[in-house]
Formats: structure tokens, sequence, C-alpha cells
């Protein structure tokens, strides 16, 4: 079987529109909107602040704690039962593991960051769009960062390798699919988020986490360019 | 000197933290379908305060006692993304008061048709769902809330709905039947000051909270008084007035 046409007369290796702003919510120290395609991620940052119970505190450094959370109309289907369901519970940890490598958090002893994650509108790729929401809102809280951090999907839809699947294309059902979410640190290129969901082999593997690079790279400009926008209009 | 001092102050002096007068709301804003995959949705600020409100339709059972009747759920969520205040878990009894005078507005002012969402009766139902979502508190989210609620069920079309199976994905046409539009205002006390919009250094140190929710010809249809002092008749009286001014400029926002 092969994939001839993605929606919208995407190319194979082309990201969705996306929208990043900096700085949306005005009491957070650092925030962030992101919209790629239909999916839409809200991103805050609060803290460095002192983190209780006290016993959770680690007086070497600061403590990362991410939240993903889906409003309850944000779903395709059916609405969303408020409140962290199991799959919301794990995107929360690895959206936590994908971000944490790359802030320094020795600066903040004590202390803890608190990221909240919310998609208002979804169509697939959201843990993805949550991540590039939280980048932006940490650089935007003034955390220091290693690296800014790009996520985005990559994969396969039967024969062709895909960046950025709509859910149209995970749904896809006249070949496998692989979906792999990814985030990446910008400078190094080393990858902190990987998953996969469906048949890809070893060698198309490698090729999905080169083209990955190159996407990443992409949405990398647009997080930086959302910063710059908000700053440069204070001046 | 203490805040609710230093604010009774300004306030004999006719001054408001931000410059406002007392029956003066901050800039408002609404806006309609922001969210693709509600079947209604609508986003309002009012200064700093924004509110997003997304409206879900479901097959459903009716209720018993109204076997022809639709049904609307309403439910608000201070989520931890708008303050430094709040924290995650279920909603704490503020976002259930405020979930339940939003709803209180919508159901007593009969807004919506219920009649109108029975698809057979005692066994199959239209269920509204509104779902109150805070982006960032800063003072007033009753009336802001209220607006949004509102704006949502009036962007809202209803989704294809074939062979006891719903499309999610194609809307139709087809509106929600809205027969009334309530709209919400909130007066506070301080002192002998009332005011509308209140900020959070306001609401901080109000003596009394009225709610009040009127339909177009200005009845009122639903109340909540909030805050830890009490209100005279008369005192309650004038509140009734300011909030009956201010919802005809309410009205001209939808």
């Amino acid at each position: 079987m092969t994939y001839d046409k993605r929606p919208e007369g995407r190319k194979f290796d082309e990201l969705r529109p996306i929208v990043a702003k900096a700085g949306v919510i005005p009491n957070a120290e650092g925030s962030a909107y992101f919209k790629i395609g239909k999916t839409v991620a809200y991103a805050a940052v609060y803290g460095p602040r002192e983190l209780h119970p006290k016993f959770l505190q680690n007086p070497e450094k600061g403590v990362l704690r991410c939240l993903y959370n889906m409003m309850p109309f944000a779903g395709m289907g059916d609405r969303v039962r408020p409140g962290p369901n199991r799959r919301a519970k794990e995107i929360s940890l690895v959206t936590e593991k994908a971000i944490l490598p790359f802030i320094n958090l020795d600066r903040y002893p004590n202390a803890v960051v608190d990221v909240f994650i919310e998609l208002t509108q979804t169509d697939a790729g959201s843990r993805c769009a949550g991540i590039c929401a939280a980048a932006i809102a940490l650089a935007d809280a003034g955390i220091e960062m290693r690296e800014m951090i790009s996520a985005v999907a990559v994969g396969k839809v039967a024969d062709k390798i895909v960046v950025d699947l709509d859910y149209s294309e995970e749904i896809y059902e006249d070949g496998h699919v692989a979906d792999i979410p990814i985030a990446m640190g910008n400078v190094s290129q080393q990858i902190t988020l990987l998953q996969a969901d469906g048949y890809i082999t070893r060698e198309d593997l490698k090729k999905c986490l080169e083209i990955a690079k190159k996407a990443c790279a992409q949405i990398n400009e647009i997080q930086k360019k959302a910063l710059k926008q908000k700053y440069e209009g204070s001046k | 000197m203490n805040k609710r001092k230093q604010i009774l102050d300004a306030l004999d002096k006719n001054v408001r933290f931000d410059g406002r007068k007392k029956d003066e709301y901050r800039k408002i804003e609404v806006i309609k379908g922001v969210s693709a995959t509600a079947e209604g949705s609508a986003t309002v600020k009012i200064g700093d305060t924004e509110v997003m409100v997304g409206v879900k339709l479901g097959i459903g059972t009716p209720y018993p006692d109204s076997p022809d009747s639709g049904n609307l759920i309403v439910s608000a969520e201070f989520l931890p993304l708008a303050s430094p205040e709040y924290e995650p878990g279920p909603p704490d009894i503020d976002a259930i008061e405020l979930a339940r005078v939003v709803d209180r507005g919508i159901r007593e002012a009969k807004a919506i048709d219920v009649k109108k969402l029975c698809i057979e009766k005692g066994e199959k139902i239209w269920e509204v769902s509104v779902d109150i979502c805070t982006i960032n508190t800063a003072g007033n989210l009753f009336d802001a809330a209220t607006l949004a609620t509102l704006a949502a069920l009036m962007d809202t079309k209803f989704p294809k709905y074939e062979n006891d199976e719903i499309d999610y994905k194609v809307k139709t046409d087809q509106r929600l039947p809205l027969e009334i539009l309530p709209v919400a205002i909130t007066v506070i006390k301080i002192g002998n000051h009332f005011l509308v919009d209140p900020l959070p250094e306001e609401e901080e140190v109000l003596d009394a909270r009225l709610t009040v929710t009127l339909t177009e010809d200005g009845s009122v249809c639903a109340l909540q008084k909030g805050g830890d002092q009490p209100l005279t008749v008369e005192q309650i009286d004038e509140m009734i007035g300011i909030a009956l001014e201010k919802s005809k400029e309410f009205r001209k926002l939808l």
C-alpha cells in the first residue's frame, strides 16, 4: 500500500502551521500559547517557589513538576471527564523527563518549578505541543536552561516517513502506522522524549530520528521568535 | 496601614486601585469559537481575568422527574495554570459555588428550552455539558464566567446525529434552543461603597457580594449573596439597581 496524499496537501516532511506566543498569562512567571494544526496548548510556569510539604524539598537542587491536562471539551469525541486519568498522568511524567535534562535546577535549592500545561483543543500531537509551549514558558519565566526544547511527532504512515502526524494519520487504516513523539534540545540534538506506537524497522526509526532533527530546528526558530516578540515589544 | 483601610480611604476620595470609577468595568472582550473540538466555545476577558468555556453535547437518559427534558450540567475548574494560588485537584468550594451560580442563572431564566432537547421521552435526551476553565484570574470570575457561558451556548452547533450515533467531526447548522439571555452582574460592598468588577485586592477585603442575574426585560432570575457581612433591604435594592444598569452595557457585548 502506498500513502500518496496528506490532508491539506502537506509535504511528507512538512509541519502543520504553527502559531506561538510568549507571555499570555499575566499571573504566571512565564507562559506560552502553542498552536500546531488544530492542536492548542497553553503553558504556565510558577516558581521557583518554596516547595511544600517541606520533606519534599531538596537542599541540593530544585524540583520540577509538570502537569498535563486536557480541558473537558478538548477531545475529538465525547467530553473528557475532568481530573487526571492514566493517560494524562503518564504524559505529565514523560513531559517532566523531556524537560528535566535541559534546565539547571541546581540554581534553585529547596524550591519547586511548576509547569502547568492545558490543552484547549486537540488533533494529535498534544504532548509535543505541550512540551513546546512549556519550553517557551520556562524561558519566559527566566528559568536557567541549558538548551531550548522542541518536540514533534514523526513516524510512518504505510510506506511513507512523515513529520507531525495529525489524527487522521494516526488512525490510518490502509497500512501500518508508527507514531513516534520526540523532544530534543536545540544545541546537542539529544533526545529526551521518545515513545513509539506501531511497527517500525530499525532503519526507518533512524530515518525518523534524523528527520525529527530538521523539524525540531524549524520549531525552535518559531519558539525563539515568540520570545523575541514579547521582549522586543517591551523595549 | 492595613489593606482594607487603604482601599477604603481611597474609595472615600472616589479612587480605586486602577483608577476606575466605582461603577466602571475594565475592558471586556468576548471571543466566540475558541475551541474547535467543543460544540460551542467562548473566551471572555475582563481586564486581566480570562475565562474559557466549552460546551459539549452528548446523549444521556432523562431524570425520572423530567422524562421529556434535556439536561444541563455546569462545571468549573480553577486550573492551576491561572493563578499561583490554585492547586491541582478536584474543584474546591469556590469553584463549586461559581459553577452553581452560573448554572442557576441559566436554569432559572429558562434560557434553554430543555423540552426541545428530548429525543425519545423517558429514554434519550441531549445533555449539554458546560465546562468553565480559568486561564488567568484577576478578579470578578462570576461575571466573566456567566458571560463566557452565555457566549459559548450562543456559539453551539449540534453535531451530526444519525442511527443513535454522534459524529463529532461534522457540525450541523442547528443551534441550541436558546430563548432567553441572562447576564450576571456582581456588586460588592466595602464599607459604604458599592463597586462593580472587583479586583482581587478588593475581593479580599469585601464585606458583602451580590451576584444578580437578570434577563433582557430587567427581571431578576437568580441571586447569590456572598461575603461575611449582612446587607440591609435598602442596600440590596441599591445593589440590584446598579446591576440592572450595568446589565444593559453587558448585553451589547453578546
